[in-house]
């Protein structure tokens, strides 16, 4: 099992979301995150004071995928957040140690 | 048990300020007859106008709305998240203490006769004697001040009371304890602010009658330059914050000091038209040049943040109307309309300078810009108002502003206007400035002014209130 982490603009959430139930993903958590990368910042200014604000809102999915479906879910996810512009963002991938389903306690591939 | 006793005080002390007799006396059963005078005791009042009235009473809500939840949001939404409440609690608790002081003993201070040698009032309105309805053995009698019950005047005059040390909280917002700002707020109410008001407002008052005449309608000396200089005194006693000028200090939430600016737009109305103490043709003067000044303000201020940087910002244009709304703040009564457009231009570019340019070229934190608008406002409004003073709007039989008396060829005359208000600004600003340092050093000693660093990191909310503004998860 793999932990499969992608971070991405706001407003792609929805199209990404879609492409990956499409693709047969039945589950993700989505968090509010703030970051950068090459993405520069922006300045805000209020009476006398200015502000850089180099964190940027972002979104972060987290979603748990069987090794056979994470070439999948990963293309899936380039193809549907990409606009092609920086601050697009990035894809993490990460072993998975164990998973259980709450309600069952089901286990493994199982609890996907 | 203690509460049994607490409670005791409580009620004898409430029972000793209602007025009733301690020994009982035989209560006489009305006729039948007599039952429309004791249900309608507004008979009994002498000369009272019910427009006059009603439209008092409504201008003291709308100015008490002014410090919540107008002031309360628009302060509120300029501190950092963990710092709303603690704005909330010093509007909201003040409304409470300064109600109850100035009911009590602020309202004599200020329109009292003069007691030492002018300097304050006495004790003539003192726990609301003169100020309530009395039995004068065959009739409720309510005192008048002019067309209104007094109560009336005094009521209006309290929300005042109010919302001035309230302004005051932009100076050191984030950092003040609040048992301090409490304690800070009552003595400077009645030390600063009562002798300004009976110099300004009092029929005897010095600022008030000749020779030394200012023109104050609504407030210029006796709120904005009182609490706008307080403040800078505040800010320059108290210091900075922790990590100001390091730390990203931005507004955490401007949605709620645009509505708290909007509520003090229409709130302001009340506070100047009010200042006519009655529904007529003054009211309806200083209504349209408190608006006009309003609207100019957002432009200016706003038209300055478009020229100097780019971009025009809702933080711009709200201040640049509560600058406006200052500026005209003691012009109203005195000034036109059309010049009131004028006070709102003047205002917008000169607060915008004070709260950009004047503010990082000193480096003081006046977290909320209390000083910037109001200190600055209320000083370029007080001494334009000896500039754009009309006959046309009081009355007077002789040329008021320096405008108007170069026009007609009598310049002394309006640079004599041009005097008095400036004395006016260099006396309230002396008082407030000497009042509250005396006060800040006092208090520093006997309760300490500022939060520990601990506190004014964990921030306000939780340090001195233990409670959180907004529990998300």
């Amino acid at each position: 099992m793999k932990k499969v982490e992608a971070v991405i603009r706001h407003f792609k959430l929805e199209e990404v979301k879609d492409a990956l139930t499409e693709a047969g993903v039945a589950g993700m958590t989505v968090s509010e995150v703030r970051g950068f990368g090459r993405q520069k910042g922006h300045k805000e200014q209020y009476r006398g004071a200015e502000y850089t604000i180099d964190f940027l809102p972002k979104v972060k999915m987290e979603i748990i995928v069987s090794d056979d479906q994470t070439k999948t879910v990963i293309d899936t996810i380039l193809q549907s957040a990409r606009t092609g512009q920086i601050g697009d963002g990035k894809i993490f991938v990460t072993d998975m140690g164990e998973l259980i389903r709450i309600r069952t306690g089901e286990t493994g591939d199982g609890a996907l | 048990m203690k509460w049994v006793k607490y409670a005791a005080l409580i009620a004898l002390l409430m029972y000793g300020l209602s007025g009733r007799p301690i020994v009982a006396q035989e209560s006489e059963e009305p006729a039948a007859a007599e039952e429309e005078a004791a249900v309608d005791p507004v008979i009994d009042a002498i000369g009272i106008d019910g427009g006059d009235t009603a439209w008092m009473l409504v201008s003291s809500a709308l100015v008490l709305m002014m410090t919540a939840p107008g002031l309360a949001l628009f302060y509120g939404g300029l501190v950092r998240k963990k710092n709303i409440l603690g704005v909330m609690m010093q509007c909201i608790f003040l409304m409470g203490i300064m109600s109850i002081v100035w009911a009590l003993c602020g309202y004599s201070l200020a329109f009292g006769k003069d007691v030492l040698g002018g300097f304050i009032g006495g004790t003539d309105y003192m726990l609301m004697k003169g100020v309530l309805p009395i039995w004068t053995g065959n009739a409720a009698d309510y005192p008048m001040a002019g067309t209104i019950p007094r109560l009336v005047h005094m009521v209006f005059q309290l929300m005042f009371f109010i919302i001035t040390p309230a302004l005051i909280c932009g100076a050191y917002a984030e950092r003040m304890k609040f048992s301090t700002m409490v304690v800070f707020s009552v003595l400077w109410g009645l030390l600063v602010y009562c002798p300004i008001a009976h110099w300004v407002w009092s029929d005897t008052g010095w600022l008030f009658n000749d020779p030394w005449t200012a023109f104050d309608f609504a407030g210029g000396t006796v709120v904005h330059i009182s609490s706008g200089f307080s403040a800078l005194v505040c800010c320059l006693v108290m210091g900075k914050r922790l990590g100001f000028g390091q730390e990203p200090m931005p507004p955490h939430n401007l949605t709620y000091t645009c509505i708290g600016a909007a509520m003090l737009w229409v709130g302001w109305f009340g506070f100047n038209a009010g200042s006519a103490l009655g529904a007529g043709a003054l009211a309806a003067n200083a209504f349209v040049a408190t608006h006009l000044a309003a609207a100019t303000g957002v432009l200016a201020w706003a038209g300055m943040e478009w020229c100097t940087r780019g971009k025009p910002s809702i933080l711009g244009a709200c201040s640049g109307a509560v600058a406006g709304l200052v500026c005209i703040t003691p012009a109203c009564g005195t000034v036109t309309p059309l010049s009131g457009i004028w006070l709102g231009a003047i205002a917008g570019v000169g607060c915008f300078w004070a709260c950009t340019t004047l503010k990082s070229k000193l480096g003081y934190d006046d977290s909320l810009d209390a000083f910037g608008v109001h200190g600055v406002g209320g000083t370029l409004g007080a001494l334009f108002t000896g500039v754009f003073a009309s006959q046309a709007v009081t009355g007077h039989n002789h040329p008021l502003g320096l405008i108007e008396a170069v026009l007609a060829d009598e310049a002394a005359l309006g640079l004599h206007q041009i005097r008095n208000q400036a004395v006016s600004v260099v006396a309230s600003a002396a008082i407030a400035v000497v009042g509250t340092f005396i006060l800040l050093k006092v208090l520093d000693a006997v309760m300490g002014l500022r939060v520990s660093q601990e506190d004014e990191i964990k921030g306000l909310d939780l340090s001195q209130h233990g409670e959180e503004g907004y529990i998300y998860l």
